[in-house]
């Protein structure tokens, strides 16, 4: 879009803030549809969500699933690739948790585990990444369509090793056995307990998401890999007439992708779960992508957007035990729209901007 | 062994019509530029307005236009955000599958409090199985007789909808104006637009078409194949008919053998789970589950021929810059 150029401020404030208002706004709407006050429900959801410290916790421990998945989506879009994989990477990153754990939590403490978990998410995940990196990067096969047949052949994939080979013996559940101290992060409230996060899950991951979004930030902007990234994803040709490896640009920031997805893994499983088990990703992959979309791929504005889904998360839950005739689907409808207005109509706003903000031209004034 | 192939195939027949009906939706989407990722969603949607309609008013045809119209609707959302706004289509179809997955289970809990499902269909408003005259007759003969009466006949009208779908697809995107005009809109925009074509009217146009079939593909879910909608009813059945529609090479005639060969794949899991082949053993049933995908992915490295989209395909039309 070269329509018309417009101050910073328009188009990393006031056109997200348009699209989210448009998104709450159509959410309203299905409000009253299903009958009940929009007005009453918004006020349940930020009550629940940051009311008390519990409600604050679990808003938190939600926000570091979509930190990582919304990274993930980030640093592929900045070298102009379409990363909807995050759901099975993190999938499969969850083997990469649940090994480091089951090997060490009887022998060391869980600051000893944490690294190997953390390398074997990251590198799970991005194991899940590279086939279709290296297929888009060396044979052209469309990098949207191949995660999303990996999405697909994970799932199928984790139901058969955990029903199959992974489960703890003489138990029909599919899942591993539970992880002893030295698999567990420790909770925030057991950190500092003036907090008062009383039963919410948040725990250590949380730190490691947010180092993880600075090493994103430094990686993007300030180093010379970062700029190869970037310059691929604004213009493939100019990079690759610069010098710059395609092959390489894409595989390497599609393994970081996925490593940043694999690594949600460790909030669920190590974090909270303490056992592996079917399903846990539940879509926090696909919300990863309205998370970067909001946030505009930039890390800052992912912690941010990750806040904000975290908070439609947990003040989702808390609103279908006050309000019973909206269920947990309304957060997905939520979804949707912020990901439709935010992401697919997000240029919907901006020549009715463009024409208020532009100064009439002078011929337009000798017309008049 | 004869009784039990066409035991496999009936239900491969049974299995592949939705596969079909939306991967020939896609097709006429994906020919004409618009790459779309919400066939899931359209479908969903049409299978829950389908579902609704059909028990509320115990008329299987009207449940079926309840199904074309959401669809078609959400259709033109699609339309509106990568035509009009020029928006991403992918992530414009990852938002129409959020927001049907949602509003489904949503409104269905709202309206019919069952837990996201709406409630068995009354007499009529189902589709049932047409059986063909004389099948009753010649069962016994060998051969032909099961072939006759158990495979072609007794199946309800959407399926043979969806296989009669396969030549009029062809007719038309290969020996019509129209055709001839969407897939040149598909390869190269600018040369339609210069003819004096319009490039949105037509995009449109294929996105109706595609919203019609996804619809009657949902429906077929609901209110053909099974009496009522349920939650995540189409469980990726989008996703692998896009799967088929690459694996098709955007071809309508591939992409029935395609949508044949995964419903196969489907009905030979389902009639093998927990039997053992003699020399391979027991397959697992996820590996079945996951061939689709593996062998879609197989294709796109260029190790069975070569997928070549539309060249035009996700990429938005700017007739002129301002």
């Amino acid at each position: 879009m070269s329509a018309g150029r417009l101050p910073r401020w328009v188009d990393y404030v006031l056109i997200p803030f348009l699209n989210l208002a448009a998104a709450f706004l159509v959410s309203g709407l299905v409000v009253i549809l299903i009958g009940e006050n929009p007005l009453d429900a918004v006020r349940i959801l930020i009550w629940g969500s940051l009311g008390y410290g519990e409600g604050i916790g679990f808003t938190l421990f939600y926000a570091t699933n979509f930190i990582f998945t919304g990274l993930a989506v980030a640093v592929a879009f900045h070298a102009g690739l379409f990363n909807i994989g995050g759901e099975g990477q993190a999938y499969v990153g969850g083997l990469g948790v649940a090994f480091a754990c089951l090997a060490l939590d009887r022998y060391v403490p869980w600051y000893v585990t944490l690294p190997f978990a953390i390398l074997g998410s990251a590198a799970m995940g991005a194991a899940w990444a590279f086939i279709p990196a290296w297929l888009q990067a060396t044979r052209g096969s469309h990098v949207v369509i191949t995660t999303i047949m990996f999405n697909f052949i994970a799932s199928s994939l984790m139901v058969y090793l955990l029903n199959n080979m992974l489960k703890k013996a003489g138990s029909m559940q599919p899942e591993t056995r539970t992880f002893e101290d030295g698999g567990r992060l420790p909770f925030l409230n057991d950190l500092f307990p003036s907090f008062g996060f009383g039963y919410a899950p948040v725990n250590l991951s949380l730190f490691v998401a947010l180092a993880a979004s600075v090493l994103v930030w430094l990686l993007i902007w300030r180093t010379k890999l970062g700029f190869e990234i970037r310059s691929f994803g604004a213009n493939a040709t100019a990079a690759v007439y610069a010098g710059i490896s395609p092959v390489k640009t894409i595989v390497i920031a599609m393994l970081i992708s996925g490593g940043l997805a694999g690594m949600m893994a460790i909030n669920e499983i190590m974090g909270s779960q303490h056992r592996l088990l079917i399903d846990f990703v539940t879509g926090y992959g696909f919300v990863g992508i309205a998370v970067a979309l909001m946030g505009r791929a930039h890390p800052v504005g992912i912690v941010l957007a990750a806040i904000l889904f975290g908070m439609l998360y947990q003040g989702g839950a808390e609103l279908s035990f006050e309000m019973p005739n909206i269920t947990r689907d309304m957060i997905i409808v939520i979804q949707g729209l912020v990901i439709l207005f935010a992401g697919a109509l997000e240029h919907m706003f901006r020549p009715a901007i463009v024409r208020l903000l532009t100064p009439s031209r002078p011929l337009d004034a000798k017309e008049a | 062994m004869f009784e039990t192939l066409i035991l496999i195939l009936d239900s491969t027949v049974r299995l592949s019509t939705p596969l079909l009906l939306a991967c020939l939706a896609g097709l006429y989407s994906e020919r004409s530029g618009i790459v779309d990722i919400g066939l899931e969603g359209k479908m969903l949607g049409a299978a829950f307005a389908a579902g609704a309609v059909a028990y509320i008013t115990a008329n299987a045809w009207i449940g079926l236009l309840a199904g074309i119209a959401v669809s078609v609707g959400l259709g033109l959302l699609h339309g509106f955000a990568s035509i009009t706004n020029r928006g991403n289509q992918i992530v414009s179809g990852v938002a129409i599958n959020f927001l049907a997955a949602g509003l489904t289970a949503l409104l269905g809990q709202t309206w019919f409090r069952q837990g996201g499902r709406t409630p068995p269909l009354p007499e009529g408003g189902r589709f049932r199985e047409i059986v063909w005259p004389f099948a009753e007759e010649i069962r016994e003969v060998p051969v032909i007789g099961p072939i006759y009466s158990e495979l072609l006949s007794a199946h309800n009208i959407l399926v043979y909808i969806a296989f009669l779908a396969v030549p009029i697809t062809w007719w038309v995107l290969f020996r019509t104006r129209f055709g001839l005009r969407l897939r040149a809109v598909g390869e190269n925009p600018a040369a339609v637009d210069t003819a004096g074509i319009s490039v949105t009217w037509l995009r449109y146009r294929a996105v109706i078409a595609c919203g019609i079939l996804c619809g009657v593909a949902g429906s077929y879910l609901s209110i053909a194949q099974s009496s009522g909608f349920i939650r995540e009813m189409t469980a990726g059945k989008g996703f692998i008919a896009l799967a088929a529609l690459i694996f098709a090479k955007w071809k309508p005639a591939n992409a029935m053998f395609a949508c044949l060969l995964f419903g196969f794949l489907d009905a030979t899991a389902i009639r093998l789970q927990g039997q053992a082949i003699p020399g391979i053993g027991e397959i697992p049933v996820q590996f079945f589950q996951a061939l689709p995908y593996i062998l879609t992915v197989i294709l796109l490295a260029g190790f069975i021929g070569k997928a070549i989209p539309p060249k035009a395909a996700g990429v938005p039309y700017l007739k002129e810059r301002s």
